[in-house]
């Protein structure tokens, strides 16, 4: 029980025309110090919603209306407005997919750092600018003194996302939640914001969780993933394992999907699931990726998800576990795992 | 500041200094704008230096004489001079149009942009009570208020600040709609700050900016409202100098004396032609999102 993070069978819900739209219906998440763990999954499986749930930021009118997320012992959802508000300043930090819309348009990307240096550590306004410029430095921007003056508008979206790590870094939070940074930039630029990343979670020792729907992003800076679909944690477990021993039809599904380099042109098609991901009104008493399992069996429709834990921190929500007798074996394990066969 | 000078200093975080720097990137109609504006704001400012005469100050010997070196816009059907009282006049309406104009501002950009964040019955209020307002006819309202306190200036002054603020309020909410769904709005919540700040110190400044350039607008519009009330006898009360009661003067002797009217109605709409064309150049600049 020493998890920095515990999410306990988080349900978000919309209200809809036609009763509840249930976006998030059972995530069980817990993450240790220092770790950083992704969150992937394709669009609408719930795994942006989960992160906002944390910050309990959920977009009206949507409501978390059953489980649990504690930070550090305290019971996130029990908090009061000044307590809530003490979470968000000092505890957890957030960066977003846009860089370009999460900085103020009309205020200079320097004066941005230093107002969350002054408001929320109480700087001084010359200590906050000196603070603020160290800042900059420290996230690799080029000459931060000038760069502390620029208005948004006149930075790259690399350099908007280095602000925005900055002032969400700015109050040394224990927990950061990167909701898709590298989502809206290039591939170089992508890659350096996740060192960037990775270089001050380890410096700091600052835990986080980062949500992508690529895969190659959660490889390069993760220790741990968790796989979301439709609203559950299917699979989570360290990146190696999930990689190479997927044990979850879906997680090998999506590792599946992944072009390789050389099969442009190539006249096999990747394997792609028949059927569409669940909607969010669909209720599922069993496995919500049932319909669309090649391995489902009958029972499946009834078994309720639960993450089984299968040792060494790698757990997942398939009763049926179709590649248990291969999956831990040397052949499918070493295995490249974009040849891997579904 | 020399070509190569400015290529190195960057488009990138220009220091605050350098304001000349700064006036040569103005488009040519705000550069223009400013230019009519300026002159004629310190004509009026500095009128009692530059009027060659007090503005009721009567000349029995030159009744209606025509523009001369003596008179520049010649004198009226009392020998007063038509040069100086359009000075004063014009000092007098920059005066309440500013007053009416800016006075109201920011109590109709919060209104509106507390309504716009908050929604829910907050919005409901501001925006039925602005509706209110938009829909009652202007002079109405105004010719209403003078039959309360008596035709003068305050007619003026308390009628457009309870009519104008509604246009801005509801400019400032619907903007504000589109403001508070910016990451940059999220981000404040998830930083920790308080809703005052948020509203305040990052929502409002991005909500301000097209009532500001809408506000230009609005002072042509009053500065004529103010001069057709003075005209139509609700506003400023004779002799008092006011370029609507110079022109309703003029009025009567169109046909012998063109000056008295036309001059100081040139004046107006020079001034209307200035505002015009900052208004213009503020909005190709600044309602492209993201300039400064």
């Amino acid at each position: 029980m020493s998890s920095l993070l515990e999410i306990e069978s988080l349900r978000v819900q919309f209200p809809g025309e036609e009763g509840p739209l249930v976006a998030v219906k059972g995530v069980d998440l817990a993450i240790e110090p220092g770790e950083v763990v992704g969150l992937v999954g394709e669009s609408g499986s719930g795994k942006s919603l989960t992160c906002r749930a944390v910050m309990r930021m959920i977009p009206e009118p949507g409501t978390i209306d059953a489980g649990g997320i504690r930070f550090d012992g305290k019971d996130v959802l029990a908090m009061g407005k000044s307590e809530l508000r003490d979470f968000r300043a000092h505890s957890v930090g957030m960066i977003y997919q846009n860089p370009f819309g999460s900085l103020n348009p009309v205020m200079r990307a320097g004066e941005q750092i230093a107002e969350t240096l002054r408001v929320n550590r109480g700087l001084g306004r010359s200590a906050a600018r000196t603070e603020a410029v160290a800042l900059l430095d420290r996230v690799g921007i080029e000459d931060p003194e000038r760069r502390y003056r620029a208005y948004p508008h006149e930075l790259s979206g690399g350099m908007c996302q280095r602000v925005m790590i900055a002032i969400a870094t700015a109050s040394s939070p224990r927990l950061m939640l990167a909701d898709e940074p590298t989502t809206a930039l290039d591939v170089t630029t992508q890659a350096q914001i996740l060192k960037l990343l990775a270089q001050m979670s380890a410096e700091q020792g600052m835990t986080m969780l980062l949500v992508s729907h690529d895969f190659g992003v959660v490889a390069q800076a993760c220790d741990r993933v968790a796989v979301m679909y439709g609203g559950h944690v299917v699979e989570a477990g360290p990146v190696e394992t999930i990689y190479h021993e997927p044990e979850h039809p879906y997680t090998r599904a999506l590792l599946n999907s992944v072009p390789e380099l050389d099969s442009a042109g190539n006249v096999r098609r990747r394997a792609a699931l028949s059927g569409h991901p669940p909607e969010l009104s669909d209720v599922f008493p069993g496995c919500v990726f049932a319909p669309r399992c090649d391995h489902a069996r009958p029972e499946c429709e009834t078994v309720s998800m639960k993450l089984a834990d299968l040792g060494d921190g790698h757990s997942t929500a398939c009763p049926v576990r179709p590649f248990a007798a291969s999956g831990s074996g040397p052949a499918n394990g070493a295995a490249k795992v974009e040849r891997i066969e579904a | 500041m020399s070509a190569t000078a400015e290529a190195a200093a960057g488009p990138i975080g220009r220091p605050r200094r350098g304001v000349l720097r700064r006036v040569g990137r103005w488009p040519t109609t705000v550069k223009i704008g400013v230019g009519i504006v300026g002159i004629l704001a310190l004509a009026a400012l500095f009128a009692p230096l530059i009027a060659p005469y007090a503005p009721n100050e009567i000349d029995i010997t030159s009744l209606l004489s025509s523009p001369s070196s003596q008179h520049l816009f010649g004198t009226d059907d009392t020998g007063r001079d038509v040069f100086s009282r359009t000075l004063y006049g014009l000092r007098l309406d920059l005066v309440l149009v500013l007053l009416v104009t800016y006075v109201p501002l920011p109590f109709a950009i919060l209104a509106g942009a507390l309504a716009g964040y908050f929604g829910g019955w907050v919005d409901m209020v501001v925006s039925r009570l602005a509706d209110v307002m938009i829909a009652f006819p202007f002079i109405i309202l105004v010719i209403a208020i003078v039959a309360i306190v008596g035709p003068g200036v305050e007619a003026f002054l308390i009628g457009v600040p309870i009519a104008a603020w509604a246009l801005y309020a509801r400019l400032a909410r619907s903007e504000m709609l589109v403001v508070r769904e910016q990451p940059y709005m999220m981000a404040t919540t998830a930083l920790g700050y308080s809703k005052t700040r948020a509203i305040l110190r990052h929502g409002l400044p991005n909500v301000a900016r097209p009532c500001l350039v809408y506000s230009t607008i609005d002072l042509v519009g009053n500065m004529i409202l103010l001069a057709s009330l003075s005209y139509l006898g609700f506003g400023v009360q004779p002799p008092t100098a006011e370029l609507g009661t110079i022109i309703g003067n003029g009025q009567g002797y169109l046909l012998t004396a063109w000056w008295i009217a036309t001059l100081p109605g040139l004046v107006l709409v020079l001034f209307g032609l200035g505002v015009g064309l900052i208004g213009e150049g503020l909005s190709d600049r600044g309602l492209a999102r993201g300039g400064p």
